[in-house]
């Protein structure tokens, strides 16, 4: 046993330490840290620092302009962005949609669709989830059928995150209403300016914009936007469902938000003393730390195993599920440390322009609501668990 | 032994429940709170001609109640309607002028609104730190020092301040237009000020005050807990009636075991809730009344949280949307933790007993 990163990995580590000092704009990380929701140019602009560096599709084949990473350089680039304060790269076209063309794409799907991914030309957004689907994915009923040379499609998608930037949207279809419910569904790239698409936001509740509902109604797509066969979309939906899975511990959160609410109970002063110094809360932080150093290790130990094994298993359920609850956890305390200081309703601070808790912890309250969001989607944490006992458990 | 309510309270209870669901509706609770002034004038006065306000003072002082009870009813009533309306303040307002015998006859017609300044951004919860202060100036006094999270106060008619006085807590009156006051609404809806006092001038009301202060903190969080109950009444009859509702693999989701044990532990925890603020309402105004609100507001803290995260889970998606009720109630719960002393601060309060 040994648990040190090989002298590759650290020289690696040191590498993309010094990239992002010298490439993140401090704008950026500023942002990160206020915790407030990014712009859409923000989001644009760092994908495009990456890109340059050929940094940015890291689960990517060499072939097709990833980095050609092993599973613990991505580990490591990841942690080291968290601890850069770096913004979340957005998942859609580069770690869901891109895997998935490469593949089963078509040669001309490829050759179309990847750059584009990579250029931040096309902006993908995941059309998945239904109002009536949602842990049931298969019970899916947006309809596609085939008129000639195109599909003609009639339904609703729903909390599409991000869709209201989304150029493009790729969707499951029920293209077979008469097959068992995961053999009719197909998997079909749809253009979002194409005539009968309308985009609804959702608002949170913390207040925010992230999440859309998408309906469709006689949309006509090419029939060459189908990816993989006709009726086969559930492989690539399940295939994806692994790939959702890359960093899904969170562990580089986790430990970019202990380290703020250590500083935040080293700042915040409760009847002359620091918070720090009461016991009942320096428990509650060190209960978490102690989780999240046994997380580290869980997550290595199954990157570990998916290097050796060269996939993932059932097991990295354990991941998700603890992963959130332990994230969860760091941004309550991070409310809880502030106490009625976390009330106002974010925006109004600057109005009053009065200082509520210290720099940069406006957004505690309505991160702590919004986190709540980690443990339902990517297929729940219950789902998980009915993953775990029956795939590894065989219960 | 009897845990009926009396048959007034009971009145009190039903009138104040119809009337906040057929006027105070949530999507008229939704589009005043969030906004200043957080606060229907005219939703105000009516809650004030059902009695709401009297509720809160004995006969002595004018008003028809002023028990633990009479206090846990009404703010029962206004949690199941995420009512953001500023009785917080009131309640406790009338709680002081109460022990000190002061008319306050504006404050239960709803003529005056009041709210209570404690806390301050260094000193959240116990006063002994606050470091508000106050000297003799002219006939009155002057007090400097910054207040925070005053409930209420962003549409306050008159701050009941505590301020150092001599090295001990005193009570000062202020009225509004004297002071700098910024008002904005809390992330629950409901609405709050920023008191700047800056040789405001203020009127003595209590010199040596702390067992006054106490006593309004206990009515306070008596209120708080009742609230927290009828919010988190609410909360897990929606939850239990989606888990009957919502369909996922052609069963309701309710079918699921797991989800079935996780509904009555949420009902679990919200009974031994109930229970403690009706022992804390009981207690409220006695020797042990610190003791047994402390004991509350930790149990609210810890049931009001599992209750406000497994209603959003259990519900999926749906509950991270503004749209859905869920959501705001589940936002009053988890803030309502840092009004008046949070989980942990109370549970260091009923520590210290054990060394006692
Ligand atoms: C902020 C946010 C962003 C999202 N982004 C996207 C996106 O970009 N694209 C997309 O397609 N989708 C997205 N989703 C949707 C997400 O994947 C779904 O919310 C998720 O699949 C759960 O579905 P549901 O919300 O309908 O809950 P339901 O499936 O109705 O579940 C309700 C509750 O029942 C439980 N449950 C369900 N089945 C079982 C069972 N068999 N056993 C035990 N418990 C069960 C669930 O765990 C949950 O607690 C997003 C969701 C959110 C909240």
């Amino acid at each position: 046993m040994d648990l040190s990163f090989s002298e590759n990995d650290i020289a690696f580590r040191d590498e993309v330490r010094s990239y992002l000092a010298d490439n993140l704009p401090t704008a950026m990380t500023e942002a990160v840290r206020k915790g407030g929701e990014l712009t859409k140019e923000m989001m644009e602009e760092w994908h495009a620092i990456l890109q340059r560096k050929g940094w940015l599709a890291t689960i990517w084949p060499k072939e097709y302009g990833g980095p050609g990473w092993t599973p613990v350089q991505r580990h490591i680039f990841e942690e080291e962005c968290c601890r850069a304060y770096a913004p979340r790269i957005v998942p859609f076209g580069l770690n869901m949609l891109g895997p998935v063309l490469i593949e089963f794409g078509t040669q001309a799907q490829k050759e179309y669709y990847l750059p584009r991914i990579l250029s931040g030309e096309d902006w993908w957004c995941q059309g998945y989830s239904e109002p009536g689907a949602g842990s049931d994915l298969a019970s899916l009923k947006t309809r596609a059928v085939r008129d000639g040379d195109h599909w003609v499609i009639n339904g609703q998608k729903t909390w599409t995150t991000l869709g209201q930037h989304a150029d493009k949207i790729f969707c499951l279809c029920r293209t077979d209403p008469e097959a068992k419910q995961q053999q009719g569904i197909s998997f079909i790239l749809v253009d979002m300016n194409t005539p009968g698409i309308e985009v609804r936001p959702i608002r949170l509740i913390e207040g925010g914009h992230e999440v859309n509902e998408v309906f469709f109604t006689d949309v006509r797509v090419p029939a060459e936007n189908l990816v993989g066969e006709e009726n086969k979309g559930w492989t690539i939906a399940k295939f994806l469902l692994t790939h959702e899975r890359t960093g899904i511990a969170g562990v580089g959160f986790s430990m970019q938000s202990l380290e703020e609410v250590k500083a935040l109970a080293r700042k915040i002063r409760r009847g002359g003393k620091r918070l720090i110094d009461d016991p009942l809360f320096a428990a509650r932080i060190a209960q978490a730390e102690v989780d999240l150093e046994a997380m580290k290790i869980t997550n290595l130990r199954m990157l570990f195993k998916a290097q050796q094994q060269g996939a993932p298993g059932p097991e990295t359920s354990i991941l998700k599920i603890k992963g959130t609850v332990i994230h969860q956890e760091l941004k309550d305390l991070a409310r809880r440390a502030l106490g009625p200081v976390a009330a106002p309703f974010p925006g109004y601070l600057a109005e009053g322009n009065i200082m509520f808790g210290p720099d940069g912890t406006e957004h505690n309250a309505a991160r702590y609501f919004n986190n709540r969001k980690t443990s339902i989607f990517g297929g729940s944490n219950e789902i998980q668990r009915n993953i775990l006992s029956k795939a590894a458990l065989e219960l | 032994m009897d845990f009926n309510l009396t048959e007034d309270r009971q009145m009190l209870a039903d009138s104040l429940n119809r009337y906040l669901g057929d006027k105070y509706p949530v999507e008229h609770r939704n589009a005043v709170a969030y906004d200043l002034p957080c606060h229907d004038d005219g939703k105000w006065a009516e809650l004030a001609e059902l009695g709401a306000l009297f509720a809160l003072s004995p006969e002595s002082a004018g008003g028809f109640g002023g028990t633990g009870f009479d206090i846990a009813v009404v703010f029962e009533a206004l949690g199941r309607t995420l009512c953001p309306e500023p009785m917080l303040g009131a309640a406790m307002a009338a709680r002081i002028l109460t022990a000190l015998e002061q008319d306050q006859e504006a404050l239960l017609s709803g003529a005056t609104k009041y709210a209570v300044a404690l806390a301050e951004v260094d000193a959240p919860y116990d006063l002994q730190a606050m470091e508000c202060s106050a000297v003799a100036q002219g006939d009155g006094h002057a007090l400097t020092g910054r207040k925070t999270s005053v409930y209420g106060g962003q549409v306050a008619d008159v701050f009941l301040v505590a301020a150092m006085l001599n090295g001990a807590p005193a009570l000062f009156s202020v009225q509004a237009a004297a002071a700098q006051v910024v008002g904005y609404p809390m992330m629950d809806g409901a609405g709050a000020a920023e008191l700047l006092l800056d040789g405001t001038p203020a009127q003595l009301l209590a010199a040596d005050a702390g067992a006054i202060i106490a006593d309004a903190v206990n009515a306070g969080i008596v209120a708080l807990c009742a609230e927290a109950v009828g919010v988190m009444d609410v909360v897990h009859a929606t939850t239990v009636d989606y888990l009957k509702t919502r369909k996922q693999f052609g069963v309701p989701i309710g079918k699921f075991q797991v989800l079935q044990h996780r509904a009555v532990d949420m009902l679990t925890e919200i009974e031994q809730a109930r229970s403690i603020t009706i022992k804390a309402a009981s207690e409220l105004g006695g020797p042990d009344a610190g003791r047994f609100a402390s004991m509350a507001k930790n149990m609210i803290g810890r049931a009001g949280r599992l209750v406000a995260e497994e209603a959003i889970q259990m519900h999926g998606g749906i509950a991270m949307t503004w749209e859905y009720p869920v959501s705001h109630y589940a936002k009053r719960l988890i803030m309502l933790d840092a009004q008046l002393g949070d989980t942990d601060y109370h549970l260091s309060r009923v520590m210290a007993d054990l060394a006692a």
